[in-house]
């Protein structure tokens, strides 16, 4: 395995409702440009771009391609792309380097949530047979995961407004879950700069190595209250970063993970306070390597999902040694 | 701008007796190689990886396993007045499967017990389920058969080989709002003025029309407005002869790359004037302008090119722009 860590990232703040266009160029140009200044690479250094974001939030077909507007392609560029949230892209350019091929790689993902109605657009997640004819929207979906934890004894709707600084006084959007217990969609994106050993100490002082990455698609359910595969993998962790949309999901992931007490989650609020649709899980990759790159943490751990139910689970452990 | 696609799946043999047996009100489920019923089936053994074989009946009516309360129905969901979503377990499947259940608000309760309600007439989809009621409710579901009364032991059944219903029809229709960038904007200003602007790329100097964000070769965005002209050069094309849905012209017609004067990146326009087999390389074409009181800010101001008669464009002064 080679060594590779996060050196250099960027985020745009999530906005709730942009006047940006659904192809990304506007929001990735600033944080493209950001990256590489931090990092003083140029266009040409980066071995390989690798972007995530979606079609159906664009509400055209592959989007994927105007944004590489903002990339700069000539001469021509190595570049790739997954329909997923860039937490996945992020993993894809992290094999490409463990291929040998390149020893740096650009990872983006973006997505402007606000251009269409994504609780019924997220509906095409789902199973396209049987699920989505129904239209079910993400958070009535994720409500009945909420209740069977809350039935269960797992959690009460208490501890789910503690986690967002809610009460249980507030009216119900999706009984069970309060307007606070939802993560706000958001139009965002982020960039995340990857590089192995031998560049990223010339590019950053403190690299965040990569010394753990794993994704997974989860049995096919809505009746998930635990994720067996995470436990163990937060050992020694100083500060956790959650993609968690709902906050009974930061109950069944904290439970999963088998958190100590004493590790800090979400320090800067996790998606609660916007949850940018394709870029929200590549950015808590960049926010658990920022705390280690800015000298706050010696070992952190990124978590990105996907779908309403915690359907698919991505894991990066970070660390400031190899 | 709404767009919409009806998707045609083919079901494949699992899904295709499913949905055959809701026709007939069944409901199958598979059973798996460790003994359990899965409602919908699987298609394939979650164990075994092998493919399904063993499907069995089980009962029209079963428990809620949990539910969310939907207080404002979304477009396309199975019921346009206030519903639960559930995670509905069949009487003889093992596991829960998503419906919508029609009753109040204050008989909703984990563990209550709801029945089938079937359409009238079958479509071949997830939806010849209309939702489900509850089961110490008839009154609410007046001159609607009853669902297939079965044993709660599940029942094998035979009709494998030639499972009817093979396709189903999922239309999707959905909204989105797009903002047009500020360099679009301009454009489209300018078009309803009777003018054609570019931007120029402060770095590689190209002119690009429309103007677009960033420069695709540099990845800087754009700053100057160039006035183009609305004459130019056709550097490539094609006769469509293929007529589909929505289509504006009749066949055969030529679309093709015009290089306006003044601008480095040919744009997409259609061509009329001339047959289609007279249309070449090089040729030389003017914008052909709505009537001036239809002028709005959009593209659709130009009706079509035309040829100017001028002689044919030298290869060589748009070689560099194909």
């Amino acid at each position: 395995m080679k060594d590779v860590a996060v050196v250099a990232l960027a985020q745009s703040p999530p906005v709730r409702r942009g006047t940006g266009t659904t192809s990304g160029v506007d929001m990735l140009v600033p944080l493209l440009t950001a990256t590489l200044e931090q990092t003083g690479l140029s266009r040409q250094d980066i071995g390989f771009w690798c972007s995530g974001s979606s079609d159906y939030l664009a509400g055209r077909a592959f989007s994927f391609v105007n944004a590489v507007d903002a990339l700069g392609a000539y001469p021509p560029i190595n570049e790739s792309h997954v329909e997923m949230d860039g937490a996945w892209a992020l993993y894809e350019a992290w094999v490409k380097i463990q291929t040998g091929e390149v020893d740096t790689a650009l990872v983006y993902g973006f997505g402007k949530s606000s251009a269409g109605d994504l609780n019924r657009i997220l509906a095409l997640q789902l199973d396209p047979y049987l699920v989505a004819p129904l239209w079910p929207d993400a958070r009535g979906i994720a409500a009945l995961q909420a209740r069977l934890g809350i039935e269960a004894g797992l959690w009460t709707e208490k501890d789910m407004a503690q986690i967002a600084g809610g009460t249980t006084d507030d009216p119900y959007v999706a009984e069970p879950l309060r307007e606070h217990d939802c993560a706000p969609f958001a139009d965002g994106a982020a960039v995340v700069v990857l590089a192995s050993a031998g560049r990223a100490e010339q590019i950053c002082d403190r690299p965040a190595w990569i010394t753990g990455i794993e994704h997974r698609v989860e049995p096919q359910s809505f009746d998930r209250l635990d994720i067996p595969w995470l436990a163990g993998l937060a050992q020694d962790v100083d500060i956790v970063e959650l993609h968690a949309p709902y906050t009974h999901q930061e109950i069944i992931l904290r439970r999963s993970l088998r958190l100590a007490d004493d590790v800090i989650v979400n320090p800067g609020g996790g998606v609660l306070i916007g949850h940018a649709m394709f870029a929200a899980g590549l950015a808590r990759v960049g926010e658990a390597a920022r705390h280690i790159i800015e000298g706050r943490a010696r070992r952190t751990l990124a978590h990105a999902t996907s779908g309403p139910a915690l359907q698919q689970n991505l894991i990066c452990v970070l660390a400031e040694k190899k | 701008m709404e767009i919409g696609f009806d998707y045609t799946r083919s079901l494949g043999p699992t899904l295709g007796a499913f949905l055959t047996g809701l026709a007939g009100r069944r409901i199958l489920g598979s059973r798996a190689s460790d003994g359990r019923v899965h409602v919908p089936p699987l298609e394939y053994d979650p164990h075994t990886h092998e493919p399904t074989t063993d499907l069995v009946e089980v009962a029209g009516e079963g428990s809620v396993v949990s539910w969310s309360w939907t207080a404002s129905p979304a477009d396309g969901q199975p019921l346009a007045t206030p519903f639960a979503w559930a995670l509905i377990r069949l009487d003889g499947a093992d596991t829960p499967m998503l419906h919508a259940v029609d009753a109040p608000h204050d008989q909703m309760r984990t563990g209550m017990r709801v029945r089938a309600r079937f359409a009238d007439s079958p479509a071949g989809s997830i939806r010849d389920i209309v939702c489900f009621i509850p089961t110490q409710d008839p009154a609410r579901d007046p001159g609607v058969r009853q669902a297939n009364h079965v044993p709660a032991a599940p029942q094998d059944v035979v009709c494998r080989a030639d499972p009817g219903i093979s396709m189903t029809t999922t239309p999707i229709h959905l909204r989105y709002e797009h903002y047009a960038s500020p360099e679009e904007s301009r454009y489209l200003r300018a078009l309803a003025q009777g003018r054609i602007i570019g931007q120029r790329c402060p770095s590689c100097r190209k002119v690009y029309v429309p103007p677009r964000g960033a420069c695709p070769t540099c990845g800087v965005p754009t700053g100057d407005d160039v006035p183009v002209a609305d004459t130019g050069t056709i550097t490539t094309f094609c006769i469509v002869n293929v007529p589909f849905p929505g289509q504006r012209t009749k066949p055969p017609y030529v679309h093709a790359a015009v290089l306006l004067d003044g601008a480095d990146i040919p744009f997409q326009h259609l061509i009329l004037g001339c047959p289609a087999g007279e249309v070449r390389m090089g040729q030389r074409v003017r914008a052909v302008w709505r009537p001036r009181e239809q002028w709005g800010p959009t593209p659709q101001n130009i009706s079509h090119f035309e040829p100017t008669g001028e002689p044919d464009a030298d290869f060589h002064s748009y070689a560099s722009h194909l």
